[in-house]
């Protein structure tokens, strides 16, 4: 008698438990429904190609987000190709010259800090650092403001990426002769490439849309501009921008705007996810 | 320094520089370890070694789990000089020269004194790289050497037949016995002199254990080999030489017929009649 009704208590509190558990998915799940409902809803509608083909237009006037996207590609390319390497090697360094040193630590809890930093922390600093000392805004300082939030990412999954890579694998390499620079190139990195080429694109998906670091360093630009050394428009900072305005075609082409970067980021992380599940499926 | 106030070990065996082999011919010392003591840290793993590799021979080392065998084997290619903390005191000689000695060239040693480890380990990359990983490393031979030298190598470790059609498909793609297979290729591709074997076939089912038994019988007449093991009775089929390992210390070394009939030790006798470890 004592076991059934133990039993059945187990079994109300197991269906509670579910209940509530099941409930807080729910919860989560419908505003992220709703958000991305909403967005297609309204960023839908004013999707056309001329929102890849004209510019920013004044209020008022017909246009499009072509110098924005632009831009925004230009920004990510080069924060991406000044961060990717250093924060590579960096990584490199902590998970196999420096494993067992106290640069490594300290490097590591750096780096988780700068890895939940504020990036309007980071635009502040680097507007102070370029900005303030050139005396304009300019597309490289954001380029640098977007490479400083791509290191730590690449930084932390190169280095958790590299230490799965197990030892016997490493000491395989070496008992064959090879110097250690060999075995990384040719045999940690190889093993480890999915899990940093996720890192990568997780960081490309960051950046893509930050907006904070931009406000102070690239500032935008409402014509067509290639030029580094001048400001340059970006999708966030056009969103924010337009978002805030009192114009119905500015409103409207910030919510296409906001589609397109949550589009942008959406297949950024599918990729993400079938490149890392491709480096499983190998080991 | 110390050495001279160093009394040999009461145990310590006398160790011939010149032994005759199953096959009646003598051979010599191709490596002799010289009291040799190593340290994890503080804490001494190897007490005072003295053993011998005889040249174109297997010498088997057994003994209870933690007892150094793997360790003495890590010594010999001075793979623990990898870890920090580690460190070797003593001699190792190999054709006489000191591989301890800190003007050793390390990656040239491990060329010269190949490895192959517990559980495989292929490179992630396609079974012809695995093999061309390590010439390639001291050798840049032409397109079409290569490939011979990499079908030698497979031919040695029994494997060629089962992988000449899919030399372009992952290492990783092997079984477990074709993969500790491929691992030895890969090491014997290099040419080396000895070759250790840590476990080599603890990971791996009856028919795949008795496959790298054979090549073992195959290799010593090219290489000098060392093997580590827990299986007893595989000591006795593929070894020409014992040596029993108990806490670091290096009980007892001979031919194998007469450390598995006759043990001069105690200890021996019981470890391989199974009553400890």
């Amino acid at each position: 008698m004592k076991s059934m009704a133990r039993y059945g208590r187990r079994r109300r509190r197991n269906v509670i438990t579910m209940a509530l558990s099941v409930a807080a998915t729910a919860f989560g799940a419908a505003w992220l429904v709703a958000i991305l409902f909403t967005l297609l809803w309204n960023g839908v509608a004013g999707l056309s190609l001329s929102v890849f083909t004209t510019m920013t237009p004044p209020p008022g006037s017909a246009g499009g987000l072509a110098n924005a996207i632009v831009g925004s590609l230009i920004l990510t390319v080069f924060g991406v190709v000044i961060g990717t390497p250093i924060g590579i090697l960096a990584g490199t360094y902590m998970a196999e010259y420096g494993r067992y040193s106290h640069l490594t630590s300290v490097v590591r809890f750096v780096n988780d800090i700068l890895l939940s930093a504020p990036s309007i922390v980071v635009g502040l600093f680097v507007y102070e650092i370029t900005v303030a000392r050139v005396g304009h805004f300019s597309a490289w300082a954001g380029g640098i403001a977007l490479a400083i939030l791509v290191i730590p990412v690449v930084i932390r999954a190169t280095e958790d990426m590299l230490l799965l890579v197990p030892d016997p694998l490493r000491e395989a390499a070496a008992g064959l002769g090879s110097p250690r620079w060999k075995i990384i190139a040719k045999v940690s990195y190889r093993a480890a490439r999915a899990g940093i080429m996720t890192g990568v694109l997780l960081a490309i998906a960051r950046i893509t849309g930050e907006t904070a670091p931009l406000l102070f360093t690239a500032l935008n630009n409402q014509f067509w501009s290639l030029n580094l050394n001048a400001p340059m428009a970006s999708l966030p900072v056009t969103i924010f921008q337009f978002a805030l305005s009192p114009y119905d075609d500015w409103q409207q082409l910030a919510w296409t705007g906001a589609l397109i970067v949550t589009f942008a980021v959406l297949v950024l992380n599918i990729v993400a996810r079938y490149l890392s599940s491709l480096g499983q499926s190998h080991e | 320094m110390n050495d001279a106030g160093k009394t040999p070990p009461k145990t310590a065996p006398p160790v011939p520089t010149v032994a005759a082999g199953r096959d009646g011919k003598s051979s010599a010392q191709k490596v002799a370890i010289r009291n040799l003591d190593f340290y994890y840290g503080a804490s001494l793993a190897l007490k005072s070694i003295t053993v011998p590799l005889l040249q174109n021979r297997v010498t088997a080392f057994i003994g209870p789990s933690g007892c150094g065998k793997s360790t003495l084997l890590r010594v010999l290619n001075r793979m623990y000089d990898l870890y920090p903390n580690q460190r070797a005191e003593g001699e190792v000689l190999l054709d006489g020269e000191n591989i301890l000695s800190p003007h050793q060239d390390v990656n040239l040693l491990r060329s010269k004194v190949g490895m192959v480890f517990q559980k495989p380990t292929p490179f992630p990359m396609t079974i012809f790289d695995n093999i061309a990983f390590g010439i390639q490393l001291y050798e840049r031979p032409a397109r079409g050497e290569l490939a011979d030298r990499v079908e030698a190598a497979l031919t040695k470790a029994a494997l060629w037949d089962e992988v000449k059609d899919k030399l372009k498909a992952s290492g990783l793609s092997l079984s477990g016995g074709q993969q500790q297979r491929l691992c030895i290729a890969r090491t014997v591709a290099v040419e080396p002199e000895v070759v250790l074997l840590d476990e080599p076939a603890s990971a791996l089912d009856p028919i795949s254990t008795s496959k790298i038994e054979e090549l073992i019988d195959e290799l010593k007449n090219e290489y000098t080999i060392a093997i580590v093991t827990h299986n007893m009775q595989q000591a006795a089929r593929v070894s020409d030489y014992t040596a029993f390992m108990y806490l670091g210390e290096l009980i007892e070394y001979g031919e194998t017929n007469k450390i598995f009939t006759a043990p001069d030790d105690r200890r021996t006798q019981d470890y391989i009649t199974g009553r400890f470890g």
